[in-house]
């Protein structure tokens, strides 16, 4: 065969636009043969498909009802069209801004609570030598994780109890209270935030225990023969560690920022504290699944969500910018 | 002079990690305590608040009044049930789907990854998805309990990164030129390999389902369907005692059993936690290393 370097211009520029013809029609063919070939793996993919069509994407075009008058002997299609009649009412019910504030104000509360912890907590497990009380310690702090919901709010309300919890009795010693700490409204976002507290931040740093594991020990050893204290390596060495992980979950968490954790407070709701509990997502089960108004749940759950994923690709946009770290 | 600051500096520091440790081990452990002493101490010490650690006035009541509770009893058999069923459904569909979508050559899978993304990001929300289980006709079915939540992405993810790492493309061409197909490969080969990630899925999904309460909440009518959160939901949130007779059938008079019932609904309380949380304090300690494995898995790709 003619090595191409001895045929004229022309000769190669053919020569090359019929090899890349070639080459690409190859490359289908390649692609064709992969996917004829891994007809199995697609069958692999079928349930999960299905699953997230269903359970997922048909919820999706389920949102219709949003903008319509649901009527369920209709269908989500054959229901009248109403525009944007739901969202409105909602803007300018009396309950809009108190839904949102407590809303805002238990995520925000959450956010500025619970997410420094689980950081310290790694960084703390991090500087000591691995034995009896590191593994004692971290089982005991994991544990809480796998407690239920159902079971974590019947805790604090068994614990909180003015006749018989065990807080009130200590505050009792110093002749404190008794506090009804669950019908006090102004106690609801303190114990929904230090609950959860309690029961995540051994299992939150476990991410970042992932993330520390990473780093040289050479590091550490050129910064101790440098002279840094340990106080400095955490600061100079471990925390810019962490960095990358602590946006990831920032992100995160602004993605969720209006659908705080809702069967909890669900859960830890009663009509005397409804004032700070009541949040986007209990008033769309009540108004939704107790009282049926299928749309105009529908419609505040919609906002809710849109608001969400707004947040989330808002902080995402300016992680990238600002750290090169982020979801895509 | 230096080395002998530095080492006083250390041990200052060293004594601070260990207090700030111990603080955070005293916080987590004293109500995991409490609860365990009060579940088998007298009721009337508990309540008054004389039993504040250790157990005092030992006494059973609380275990009594579960066991004598069939109530308890199905909610713990339909739990059961609901836990296997779902594990076997969520692994069917988790475990397949993960390894397609490791293999490179799959044409396709970002789409597919990409498609199971977005639902974590953006999804219809409580009411479309009841909609759709009840427009299927699944409400107060065993469907409802174990089909809506039936595979989460996350979990997808860990699995096909762990399958990345451990099921290479060769061994993979190997076994396709010895004439082996890809699912017996994947039933011969794949599976045996991932014990270790199937465990840790089993085990989420498993928790998972245990735990949860808001879709028997919403999706059951049937108390006889139940599962254990529904009637733990009732004694311990709505502090509503499930059966009358109970607190007639420790004490002899009725005068007596009503004195008696707000305190025995009290130490039941401290029982049924252990009770059903049981199944978990049992396993955990053996299997924390592979829930925290899953969790790092998920955090080298995440």
């Amino acid at each position: 065969m003619e090595s191409p370097s001895k045929l004229s211009s022309t000769e190669t520029a053919s020569f090359l636009t019929q090899n890349k013809k070639a080459l690409k029609k190859e490359r289908r063919r390649k692609k064709l043969k992969d996917i004829a070939q891994s007809w199995e793996l697609y069958i692999f993919l079928l349930p999960a498909f299905l699953y997230f069509v269903i359970f997922h994407y048909i919820p999706l075009y389920g949102l219709l009802i949003a903008f319509k008058d649901y009527v369920p002997t209709l269908g989500v299609w054959g229901s009248p069209w109403v525009g944007f009649e739901w969202f409105t009412q909602f803007f300018h019910s009396y309950y809009f801004w108190d839904l949102i504030r407590n809303t805002i104000e238990i995520s925000l509360y959450s956010l500025v609570v619970g997410f420094p912890l689980p950081i310290i907590l790694a960084l703390a497990f991090n500087e000591i030598k691995d034995g009896f009380f590191k593994r004692g310690v971290q089982t005991v702090t994991y544990a809480p994780h796998f407690i239920s919901l159902v079971v974590m709010v019947g805790m604090i309300i068994a614990f909180l109890s003015p006749q018989t919890g065990i807080i009130n009795d200590f505050l009792g010693l110093f002749g404190i209270g008794p506090i009804a700490f669950m019908s006090e409204p102004g106690w609801f976002k303190t114990i929904f935030v230090f609950s959860d507290v309690w029961q995540g931040m051994g299992w939150g740093s476990i991410i970042y225990m992932a993330a520390l594991s990473g780093i040289d020990p050479q590091l550490h050893e050129a910064a101790t023969v440098d002279g840094a204290s340990r106080w400095q390596r955490i600061w100079h060495i471990n925390i810019p560690t962490l960095v990358p992980t602590m946006v990831i979950l920032f992100i995160l968490d602004m993605g969720g920022l209006l659908s705080v954790g809702f069967q909890k407070i669900l859960l830890m709701q009663n009509d005397l504290n409804m004032d700070t509990s009541d949040v986007i997502s209990t008033f769309v089960y009540r108004t939704g699944i107790l009282d049926t108004q299928y749309s105009y749940s529908t419609a505040v759950g919609l906002f809710d969500a849109v608001i969400n994923a707004a947040l989330l690709v808002i902080v995402n946009q300016i992680a990238r910018k600002r750290s090169q770290t982020s979801l895509w | 002079m230096t080395t002998i600051r530095e080492s006083r500096n250390d041990r200052i520091f060293k004594a601070f990690i260990y207090s700030f440790l111990i603080v955070i081990l005293i916080i987590v452990l004293y109500p995991l305590i409490y609860i365990i002493s009060a579940s088998i101490s007298d009721p009337t010490l508990v309540s008054s608040g004389k039993m504040w650690l250790w157990p005092k006035g030992i006494n059973f009541d609380g275990y009594k009044l579960i066991f004598q509770d069939d109530q308890i009893w199905i909610g713990y058999l339909n739990t059961i049930y609901y836990t296997v069923l779902g594990v076997l459904i969520s692994l069917a569909i988790t475990l397949p789907a993960a390894y397609a979508l490791s293999r490179r050559k799959l044409v396709g899978g970002n789409f597919f990854m990409m498609m199971f993304a977005f639902t974590m990001f953006f999804s219809g929300g409580l009411v479309p998805t009841y909609l759709l289980v009840k427009n299927l006709g699944l409400v107060n079915t065993v469907g409802a309990m174990v089909l809506p939540n039936a595979a989460a992405v996350w979990n997808i993810i860990v699995c096909r990164t762990f399958f990345q790492v451990t099921i290479p493309k060769e061994l993979e061409e190997a076994a396709i030129i010895d004439g082996c197909s890809t699912t017996k490969l994947f039933f011969k080969v794949v599976i045996p390999l991932s014990m270790p990630i199937i465990a840790v899925m089993a085990l989420f999904y498993g928790v998972g389902q245990w735990n949860d309460y808001f879709n028997a909440l919403i999706y059951l009518s049937d108390k006889e369907k139940y599962p254990l959160q529904m009637i733990l939901r009732q004694i311990l949130v709505l502090q509503e005692l499930g059966n009358d007779n109970m607190a007639t059938s420790i004490s002899n008079s009725a005068a007596e059993a009503m004195q008696h019932s707000q305190s025995l609904a009290d130490i039941m309380k401290y029982a049924i936690i252990i009770v059903s949380t049981l199944p978990m304090i049992i396993v955990y300690p053996f299997l924390q290393r592979f829930f925290v494995k899953g969790v790092m898995i998920g955090s080298i790709k995440g």
